[in-house]
């Protein structure tokens, strides 16, 4: 199996990577007892579900660090569609295509459309730089959503935020979200229960990963404000192609792994660009992520699993 | 727009060259004047150019990731740029212009235009 990550490898995580061990069994957790069922029936008796998330496909990416983004992508929408169990839908948090040219995002439409689930997007950087400045991505994937493509919907008691940080960025800054989108934003929320679980998803990271390669959002303290009063938080992220991850009282952050090719850790390279490795090693860089919920106010089972050990 | 006359994102060298006698009417400053801007790693380099007035400088991109070249003052922008992409801005008035990288804002440049 390959790496699993979450808070903490404990034995409920260590059950819960088996959704991608294509043993035909999902391993969930209620009230602390590990059981097995069938994901459906899980569903019924527990009232949780898991949905999956994937990230910076980057469809028409074709440069030494991974030939073939959408070959990998397909890889990845391999291993979804192998599960034992439907996950309820897919998120995806951006760059789904390397250039928003109408080729890359019919690729990835049809590749990702193979794992029959719905797929709620938000845009990265690279599904906005078409001739119109988003025009593109918002007929595709933005009909309900407001704004550059903000959202939010309701599964099971979860309420999720889809939000865009990738417009109008400001010279020397990092992402923004902008005065209209926290407006929307604290209107959305004003009528949830403290207790009602949230997730929200966004391109860039909705934490300061590392300034200096512009990974963090500079409003993103004033989201955070408005979340503040609820009991859980769970927060995904794209943009830096790495797993990362941070807990800050009720909100757990998540970066999650891109589909197309790995970027270098903070620091570790002089710039952010693609990272090539070794052709072998490229899937172990590569993943999908699934994330279990259970109504009994434990915080979300973040798993990511690698295209290859 | 009146002061930078013709900002124009090219696509690649051959049309660069092209497209260039195409677009820019009146002869061009001489080649002395004119100066190149790379993107290499995320960075604009130099970083900081001082041309005379009517010099065409010529942005191109070297990353494997695009870039854009947005003036902080809205006075040009260049679409996205691909790897090897070219743009092209004549600066016709002295003064400082500071750029930056649309998708990747925390990259910035300077051209200053003094006689
Ligand atoms: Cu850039």
């Amino acid at each position: 199996m390959s790496r699993d990550e979450g808070r903490g490898v404990d034995r409920r995580q260590a059950l819960e990577c088996m959704i991608w061990a294509g043993t035909g069994v999902l391993w969930t957790v209620a009230g602390g007892v590990p059981k097995s069922a069938l994901l459906g029936t899980a569903q019924a008796a527990e009232s949780g579900f898991a949905f999956l998330q994937i990230s910076d496909s980057h469809v028409g990416f074709d440069k030494p660090a991974n030939p073939n983004a959408l070959g990998t992508l397909n890889e990845a929408i391999d291993k979804i569609v192998a599960l034992p169990a439907k996950p309820a839908f897919m998120i995806h948090t951006g760059d789904i295509s390397h250039l928003s040219k109408p080729k890359q995002f019919d690729d990835a439409d049809q590749t990702i459309g193979r794992a029959k689930l719905d797929v709620h997007y938000v845009p990265g950087e690279h599904d906005l730089i078409d001739e119109d400045n988003g025009k593109a991505y918002l007929e595709r994937y933005g009909k309900n959503a407001k704004g550059a493509g903000w959202y939010s919907f309701d599964q099971q008691g979860v309420h999720f935020i889809g939000l865009v940080n990738v417009v109008n960025l400001k010279a020397g800054g990092m992402g923004n979200l902008g005065p209209e989108q926290l407006a929307w934003l604290a209107d959305d929320l004003k009528d949830k229960s403290a207790s009602t679980p949230i997730v929200v998803f966004a391109h860039i990271p909705l934490w300061t990963v590392a300034p200096e390669w512009g990974w963090g959002t500079d409003d993103s303290a004033q989201a955070l404000a408005l979340l503040k009063r609820f009991g859980s938080v769970t927060v995904l992220n794209g943009h830096i192609h790495q797993l990362m991850q941070k807990v800050e009282g009720q909100v757990s952050f998540y970066t999650a792994r891109s589909t197309a090719f790995p970027q270098p850790k903070p620091g570790a390279a002089p710039s952010p660009g693609p990272m090539t490795v070794p052709a072998g090693e490229l899937r172990k860089y590569l993943g999908v992520r699934s994330v279990v919920y259970h109504p009994t106010g434990e915080p979300l089972a973040v798993t990511d699993a690698a295209l290859a050990g | 727009m009146r002061t930078l006359a013709k900002p124009s994102a090219l696509k690649g060298a051959i049309n660069a060259a092209a497209l260039t006698a195409a677009l820019l009417v009146a002869p061009v400053a001489s080649a002395l004047d004119d100066s190149k801007v790379t993107i290499d790693n995320f960075a604009f380099t130099p970083n900081v150019i001082t041309v005379k007035p009517g010099a065409v400088v010529t942005f191109e991109n070297h990353d494997d990731i695009p870039h854009s070249i947005v003036d902080a003052a809205g006075k040009f922008h260049s679409k996205a740029l691909d790897t090897n992409d070219t743009f092209q801005v004549t600066f016709d008035q002295p003064g400082e212009y500071n750029y930056y990288c649309g998708l990747h804002s925390h990259m910035r440049g300077k051209v200053i235009v003094a006689p």
